[in-house]
């Protein structure tokens, strides 16, 4: 007698689909498990109440890092009023940090702000990077690799802060330009990066990351009213490696005040934790689907078979 | 082409032999039986090739340029918006519309409706052509075009959701071919080819519906890497893998739709009896299905706003540019369907289509440029980038075009088989 379906099919109509579920299947076990930091990563503590907006730390970043130069030198300071599509200076293949001039209603003077990579504990560009082109460093920069870069731009989209910019200029050897901590240089020997060590007003600090964040809850309280009651970057995306206090909220001098919490990475966890599930349940319940769809011909071809097999005991009779 | 076939009795082919009894070369066959000056007649006759022509002089230098000078000189080299036309339109909006190979392929291999297996083909190779072009597209856009196969060979990140999307389109990209391979292998009389690819049909068959739930849907887990850039109302960090996913059924649905009502209406010397005579049925079939997706996609997107607590954005702008999305690219195209469907209207169902497909490909679009960034400033992206997308999706009109012009595709094949 025919059965319905052989073994033999059965094992084979899966292959394909199961093939690809073995080879596959262990891609999000990385991205789970809380990360809770290196214990001994740098930081630094920005403090804008400190800053004055002399831009010694752009002029130190570009010689370090060895870009090109500004067309604008270093003390020319009509800067600040730049505006390009409502937004004020941002970095890019040029510049990995810039100062930004806020004006608040409430102060007589001007707030200034550096930008730059703030070196998450758990950062977005590398949960988000599928070659894997960047790398946390124990020291606590977030650096990376242009050698394996695909230059899809997706960290770009993932980094919180718009930190990654891409070298949109070279077609033969376009990379990602974002500031590395000073890493090669400076940091992996245990020194300050450039811009920290060129600041004429101590207005950064650089320390063991868990320094930065007593100092500055120290300076919250010893200076009451000063400072408002929080350090950006403490727990902002998970933590950062670069931390600021300020002396009004942080929306006011530039700040998202709305990124996560969290690590980025927690929001794509939904749909990492539903892959296993897919390529383990789906194979089995669609070649369900299609025995169940066909079976009425099956047992249709079976019955023929049993008539024509009647049919021929018959004749033989 | 018409006028030939109408003149001749051997064209088009549909046979290896000739009326004389000898058998076509394959050259013959790739000019379509006609003679060169024959061939170039037809070609210059037909108006849309003059468009190609057009498009085609402008848009290849401005490719080559990106080659030499770079991205920069051909979109505005934004750090804020990274992803423009080329990602937002040609891999966000071709592979929805590209769903079509593995819902057919659903439909007539495993549950055996051997009612719809006169559009399979043309379901197929428009999923395989859809997601070539996207690769092309991607090609386009990437820094580094030479080191596509990085992700898979040469430095691996796993647990990122664009290593699933790049595994996933490489190896369904390779289950399609092999899918659209049995028409090739009856072109050429190659019967044994077609024998092999038979024997593993269901396996590719669940084998694409699994690439196909997980890459359609990591297209949209893709953007909860954003999610404070993202306007909330079209990113949910629960529901964004299940709202891209279920809107591809129905924008491939409507792209099959589209793709053979033009081709049965401009080049109905192509099609056979059993395309024609069936595409109408096959048609209200194809829409029944599509609007069982559209309203399962009505509510998932209400329950994903229930979901965030979100109400108080729908009545902003936004809120009101978010119903005039669904209104227009699902509610109307949705009562476009039943309305026709009810009535056997078939020109209402493929203007519905038409809507539907256009608005999946406005709801990525607005996911990834419009929506994104929403409350800094708009990207308009540069006409350079506007004009290599079309050029691009030019040379996928012209592929489609010539594939279906030679192989069994909307015809059956009368040698042997």
């Amino acid at each position: 007698m025919k059965k319905l379906f052989s073994r033999r099919n059965f094992l084979k109509g899966g292959l394909a689909a199961t093939a690809s579920a073995a080879v596959l299947k262990n891609k999000d076990s990385q991205a789970s498990g809380d990360f809770d930091g290196y214990p001994d990563s740098m930081g630094v503590l920005v403090d804008l109440t400190r800053c004055v907006g002399c831009r010694s730390c752009e002029a130190a970043c570009n010689k370090e890092q060895e870009l090109p130069e500004p067309a604008k030198p270093f003390d020319d300071f009509s800067v600040f009023d730049e505006i390009h599509h409502g937004q004020k200076r941002r970095t890019d293949e040029t510049r990995y940090t810039v100062v930004n001039r806020y004006d608040v209603p409430e102060l007589d003077h001007p707030l200034f702000r550096k930008f730059q990579c703030n070196h998450c504990a758990e950062p977005a560009c590398l949960t988000s990077c599928f070659v894997n082109a960047y790398t946390k460093t124990p020291e606590g920069a977030v650096i990376y690799n242009q050698k394996v870069c695909v230059g899809c731009r997706t960290c770009m989209i993932a980094c919180p802060f718009y930190v990654p910019t891409f070298k949109y200029s070279s077609a033969f050897k376009p990379s990602i330009m974002k500031c590395i901590f000073c890493y090669d240089t400076r940091l992996k020997d245990g020194k300050a990066p450039a811009c920290v060590e060129a600041c004429p007003q101590e207005a950064l600090t650089f320390g063991k990351r868990t320094d930065c964040v007593d100092m500055g809850r120290q300076r919250i309280r010893e200076t009451p009213g000063k400072y408002v009651d929080h350090i950006y970057g403490e727990h902002e995306v998970g933590g950062t490696a670069w931390m600021y206090l300020s002396s009004v909220s942080f929306d006011k001098v530039g700040f998202d005040t709305h990124v996560p919490k969290e690590p980025i990475i927690n929001s794509v966890k939904d749909f990492l934790a539903m892959v296993p599930m897919v390529l383990t349940i789906w194979p089995g319940l669609f070649v369900g689907f299609h025995l169940l769809a066909t079976r009425k011909d099956k047992i249709k071809e079976m019955e023929e078979e049993k008539n024509k097999k009647n049919d021929e005991k018959e004749e033989q009779v | 082409m018409k006028l030939f076939s109408q003149e001749r009795p051997e064209i088009p082919i549909v046979h290896h032999l000739k009326e004389d009894g000898t058998e076509w070369t394959i050259k013959e066959k790739l000019w379509l039986g006609l003679s060169v000056p024959e061939y170039k007649k037809q070609f210059f006759r037909n108006p849309v090739n003059w468009l190609m022509i057009l498009i085609f002089t402008i848009g290849v230098p401005l490719i080559l340029g990106r080659y030499v000078f770079g991205l920069g000189w051909v979109t505005h080299a934004s750090n804020d918006y990274p992803w423009g036309l080329f990602l937002g339109f040609g891999l966000f909006g071709m592979v929805p519309l590209s769903a079509s190979g593995f819902m057919l392929g659903t439909t007539v291999e495993l549950f055996g409706r051997k009612d719809f297996h006169a559009i399979e083909r043309l379901a197929l190779l428009n999923g395989l052509l859809g997601y070539f072009f996207a690769v092309l597209f991607l090609e386009v856009d990437l820094g580094m075009p030479w080191r596509l196969p990085y992700p898979m060979f040469v430095s691996l990140g796993p647990a990122a959701v664009l290593f699933l999307v790049a595994w996933h389109v490489a190896t369904y990209l390779s289950v399609q071919v092999a899918e659209v391979l049995p028409a090739f292998f009856e072109w050429i009389g190659w019967l044994k080819g077609k024998r092999i690819i038979r024997k593993y049909v269901l396996g590719l068959t669940v084998a694409g519906i699994i690439l196909s739930t997980l890459h359609q849907g990591a297209l949209g887990a893709l953007f909860t890497y954003a999610p404070a850039k993202v306007h909330p109302l079209w990113l949910s960090v629960n529901f964004q893998w299940i709202h891209f996913f279920v809107s591809s059924i129905f924008g491939g649905l409507s792209m099959v739709i589209i793709a053979s009502t033009l081709i049965v209406n401009f080049m109905a010397w192509r099609c056979d009896d059993e395309f024609k005579d069936n595409l109408d049925y096959i048609t209200i079939g194809l829409a029944k299905g599509a609007s069982y997706a559209m309203i399962t996609y009505l509510i998932i997107k209400i329950v994903a706003i229930a979901h965030d607590q979100e109400w108080s954005y729908l009545l902003t702008g936004w809120g009101s540019y978010y119903f005039l999305e669904l209104g227009v690219a699902v509610v109307l195209p949705m009562l476009m369907f039943a309305i026709g469907i009810r009535n056997r209207w078939v020109t209402l169902i493929r203007f519905g289509a038409f809507i539907a497909a256009i608005g999946v490909v406005w709801n990525r679009l607005n996911t990834s440029l419009v929506c994104y960034n929403w409350q800094m400033y708009q990207e308009i992206p540069h006409w350079k980038e506007v004009w290599i997308t079309v050029t691009i999706y030019a040379l996928y009109f012209l592929t489609y075009r010539f594939i279906v012009y030679r192989l069994p595709i909307v015809y059956g094949w009368q040698g042997e088989k």
